[in-house]
């Protein structure tokens, strides 16, 4: 059973959202994408700066056996990104909702928060494309 | 719904992550290959590689049934133990598996033929073998493991019964002891030392038992395909196949071409190829810049198309990524690779990538 935190937010793409309450949003991949795409080696992060719309790609994860893309939740700019991900990307597999944070966005428009799941609504998800 | 190897339930135990491989339900890892992988390089791994198929072959016609069958040549291995590697091709030329020989005795053998392409190898033997006085047996009352790595040997050769651990503590690499129905070779896929260890289905549980024991890690098919590729080693259906002979696929050092009267299907269609020249290159690639190399990727060479990637992805123990690709034979020692629309820079190099634990290419 994957690990899926309450006080966070989720994408259908298996995306995590934490609110860090001064418009930025901080994101990266949930337990149950991380066990699914196996020991991950690769990481391409997005500039910083970068403009993203919701449901753009703006990163890619690549694990041992295959690239995935990485969905901006929200539209908004680039603020941070977690560059220790580019020597140890194995951060992201050991604990993806802390160490393993990918990104932060200035969001440009807070109410696109709502469209997202919360954790039951993740976990409903997740349970259905088992 | 896939077959399941005499350790289908170990591996259930051990909580691994099934995945359908060539018809069967195989272990892909069991919590981490990368782990798994240095396992293999630094202590020693086991793999379940009972999907394999092992072939008896004997009778009266056996050797000049195999010198026909295959490109390399059985007359060479005539002595008890003795291992051959070689493909089998059609009569294009083409690929229709790689696989090990052993000699028993006289007009006595055994092969190892990959899992996904038994069936077909083993239509195409009876249909080639029509003429000859042989027999040939699948075995599938045998399981197989694969013990690797710089202590396997040493791990393993305590759970080898007792009238067959004296010959298996003395053999040369490639080359192979038996006893019964227990088979011990010093082979591997791995570029490390280690036991490739058949047995008796029912005996195959406490075998793995005995090996978990003694702390030999399980490792399944993710760091196999990793430990292989960085070993320089090929892998039927991705870096050669039915279309392609073994002269674009760096086997050409398996072919016997000699003596030259040794009538082996495809010889034709390879001196053919041979006389024509302008053969592609199978080569090594090291990636330069950053990214993974994947299979089918497009080789760029001079800004134009140059060839193509069969065999790619990250080395754990380079901590790097490699390929082999088939390319143009004017592709020189830098070439780039199309990664998802960015041509990105790549070296050529001589595999293997990584032996006994050490890369043998050169990372600057």
């Amino acid at each position: 059973m994957s690990n899926t935190p309450e006080d966070l937010k989720y994408t259908k793409e298996h995306e995590w959202v934490r609110d860090n309450g001064d418009g930025t949003l901080t994101v990266g991949i949930t337990d149950h994408a991380q066990d699914a795409l196996g020991d991950l080696v690769y990481i391409e992060m997005p500039e910083v700066g970068r403009q993203v719309d919701a449901a753009e790609a703006c990163a890619v994860v690549e694990s041992v056996k295959a690239a995935s893309d990485i969905y901006s939740p929200v539209g908004g700019e680039v603020t941070e990104v977690n560059v220790a991900l580019g020597d140890a990307p194995e951060t992201i597999n050991d604990d993806p909702y802390d160490a393993g944070w990918m990104f932060k966005l200035r969001m440009s428009d807070a109410s696109q928060l709502d469209g997202l799941l919360d954790a039951a609504g993740y976990e409903a998800l997740v349970a259905e494309e088992e | 719904m896939g077959l399941k190897t005499p350790l289908f339930a170990e591996h259930q135990a051990l909580d691994a992550r099934i995945v359908p491989f060539g018809g069967w339900d195989m272990p892909l890892h069991y919590g981490s290959q990368l782990q798994e992988h240095h396992s293999v390089r630094r202590d020693a791994g086991m793999f379940d590689v009972s999907h394999m198929q092992v072939v008896d072959l004997d009778g009266s016609g056996a050797t000049s049934f195999l010198r026909h069958l295959i490109a390399n040549d059985v007359a060479k291995p005539q002595t008890p133990g003795k291992a051959l590697y070689s493909c089998m091709l059609n009569e294009r030329g083409g690929v229709v598996d790689d696989l090990i020989v052993y000699f028993h005795a006289l007009d006595q053998y055994r092969m190892v033929v990959n899992a996904a392409t038994a069936e077909k190898d083993l239509a195409w033997m009876q249909k080639q073998g029509s003429s000859f006085d042989i027999d040939i047996c699948p075995r599938r009352d045998l399981a197989m493991i694969a013990v690797q790595g710089p202590s396997a040997r040493a791990k393993a050769v305590d759970l080898i019964p007792a009238g067959l651990r004296e010959q298996a503590n003395g053999l040369a690499p490639f080359a192979a002891a038996e006893q019964g129905d227990w088979f011990t070779g010093r082979t591997g896929y791995t570029g490390e030392d280690g036991f490739e260890i058949i047995c008796p289905a029912g005996e195959a549980p406490d075998l793995w038992q005995g090996l978990l024991n003694v702390g030999v890690a399980p490792c399944g098919l993710g760091a196999r395909d990793t430990l292989r590729l960085e070993a320089g080693m090929n892998l039927y259906g991705q870096d050669m196949d039915e279309d392609v002979g073994p002269l674009e696929s760096g086997l050409g050092w398996t072919i016997a071409w000699e003596p030259a009267d040794r009538d082996f299907i495809g010889r034709n269609a390879l001196q053919t190829q041979r006389e024509q020249g302008g053969l592609r290159r199978f080569v090594g690639l090291l990636l330069t810049g950053r990214g993974v190399l994947r299979g089918h990727q497009e080789i760029r060479s001079g800004g134009k198309p140059a060839g193509e990637i069969t065999s790619g992805g990250f080395a754990p123990t380079l901590q790097r990524s490699i390929a082999f690709a088939r390319v143009a034979p004017d592709v020189g020692a830098e070439c780039e690779v199309l990664i998802r629309g960015k041509t990105v820079p790549a070296r050529v190099v001589k595999p293997p990538f990584v032996r006994n634990g050490r890369p043998c290419i050169d990372l600057l």
